[in-house]
């Protein structure tokens, strides 16, 4: 028997695809979550956009916060740890979450390096804005991949940004003769090893989720069309008029992202969506999107 | 011959990749219409009570149960195991409720403890069967007519009932086709 190989890591986010992870940050709300069909939920002390608001350095949640969501729930419990912040993700991971988030919405805490994944029986997602970016975390033993996107902003658009760049790097390498794919990894900077897979399976190695900005069903399933396997939703369901039947309806469009008459169906009534932010009115330092390498 | 794999939620892709390579053609389900158009179909892993909810508000819950009693081939993986059992342990989850077990839900423990094991199963013969256990739920109990085909730590993590198969375990992640091919000829011979 071996426990915390690769295919057990990558296996659990290979059952999470088509469905939907939303971020609680009580009991209450991950059973809402849970009830409204989400596959998994983020455990942590705020949603995006309250970090965003509040400002100053955002840390691990209190390990009670995670423990009771835990209790709350049957569904899969993730948790968010600071990028390079191997510690927080030891104490993450021995409270028996069972995925760790090395997320850039929390304050990075190494401006050089990711933590590495492959000492952890507990996998890892970690977020990318590239082919490059999502393959040195791969290799560094991340076992599940999402957009960046710009968190807290119930803005798209920067999470489009992303899949479609991811897409298209994927669609350029499968075009290259073998001998041009070490200079592209290069230019990349990823691993030769990992970009040869792509370029072989015409796809990232593990599973690709979209997050950041998502705040409608309509905005769901835009992504699932574009290339992601499932959804993280943050800010855009406990931000707006009413949860529950907003949460039902992001899962629904999941599923159904293929079929527009589903998605009018569902997309009706849902009261207020969270309040918008264009993305040009924030500053640079304060882009989420920019932290980690 | 076409087998329908349940596609709201999971890893269906998988099953489907994995009926295509026993020469089969695969189709996702998303709709009970979809159903009138396979012999077969399989129940993939994910989340029991998101595949369960979603079930029940699409309208399959009840064309799934009505085909598998006309003798509709059936294969649950992990949580679909879940939705086929007649009793899951401490849960009054959504599911079909047809098949006479009672399963544990997350039964190993949580992700920390998933695992790859190694297990002989007497009918594929004495070459062993890797299976990759996420999560996993077991049997607990198994009725009269259920056919308990093997164990793991001895828990119960594959068994027959008539038309009906489960396993615990997630054969879709391996190369192993064996599993498949024996659900294959369970179609064909509904």
């Amino acid at each position: 028997m071996q426990q915390g190989t690769f295919r057990v890591k990558a296996g659990l986010a290979e059952m999470l695809k088509g469905g939907v992870i939303m971020d609680v940050t009580t009991p209450e709300q991950a059973k809402i979550a849970e009830e409204a069909g989400a596959c998994a939920v983020m455990a942590l002390e705020r949603v995006p956009a309250d970090i965003r608001a509040a400002g100053g350095v955002a840390r691990m949640a209190d390990p009670t916060i995670i423990l009771n969501i835990m209790e709350a729930v049957t569904i899969p419990v993730m948790a968010k740890g600071r990028i390079g912040h191997f510690v927080e993700a030891q104490i993450i991971e021995s409270l028996g979450v069972d995925y760790i988030d090395e997320s850039e919405v929390l304050t990075p805490a190494d401006d050089k390096y990711h933590i590495d994944k492959h000492q952890f029986k507990v996998p890892f997602v970690c977020g990318a804005k590239n082919l490059g970016e999502a393959l040195r975390r791969i290799g560094e033993g991340a076992a599940m991949i999402r957009t960046k996107g710009e968190p807290g902003t119930g803005n798209v658009v920067e999470a489009v940004k992303h899949i479609r760049m991811v897409m298209s790097e994927i669609r350029q390498l499968q075009n290259l003769p073998n001998e041009e794919v070490s200079a592209f990894a290069k230019n990349i900077a990823a691993p030769l090893e990992l970009v040869m897979e792509v370029k072989k399976l015409g796809r990232l190695p593990v599973v690709n989720f979209a997050a950041g900005g998502i705040a409608t069903p309509a905005d769901a399933a835009l992504m699932m069309h574009l290339g992601c396997d499932g959804i993280f939703v943050g800010s855009g369901v406990f931000k707006s008029g009413d949860p529950v039947k907003r949460a039902k309806a992001i899962v629904a469009a999941t599923t159904y992202y293929n079929d527009p008459k589903i998605l009018a169906e569902i997309s009706r009534d849902l009261g207020e969506a969270m309040v918008g932010i264009e993305i040009s009115t924030i500053a640079d330092h304060e882009r989420m999107q920019d932290r980690g390498w | 011959m076409k087998i329908g794999v349940l596609a709201l939620q999971g890893a269906f892709r998988e099953h489907c990749r994995m009926l295509e390579g026993c020469g089969v053609t695969a189709a996702e389900i998303r709709k009970p219409e979809e159903l009138d158009e396979v012999k077969g179909l399989i129940i993939p892993g994910g989340e029991s009570t998101t595949i369960g909810k979603l079930m029940i508000e699409w309208g399959l819950m009840d064309k799934i149960k009505v085909r598998v009693e006309q003798k509709m081939a059936v294969y649950g993986t992990c949580a679909g195991m879940i939705l086929l059992a007649k009793e899951i342990k401490d849960s009054s989850q959504p599911r079909l409720g047809i098949m006479d077990i009672v399963v544990r839900r997350n039964a190993f423990g949580r992700q920390r403890e998933s695992f790859e094991a190694d297990m002989t199963v007497p009918e594929f013969g004495p070459e062993s069967l890797k299976a990759v256990f996420i999560r996993a739920p077991y049997i607990e109990e198994a009725g009269q007519d259920v056919k308990v085909m093997a164990k793991v730590h001895n828990k119960i993590v594959i068994a027959r009932q008539n038309n009906i198969l489960v396993t615990a375990f997630h054969p879709e992640l391996t190369k192993d086709d064996r599993i498949h091919q024996y659900f294959i000829s369970m179609v064909k011979n509904a």
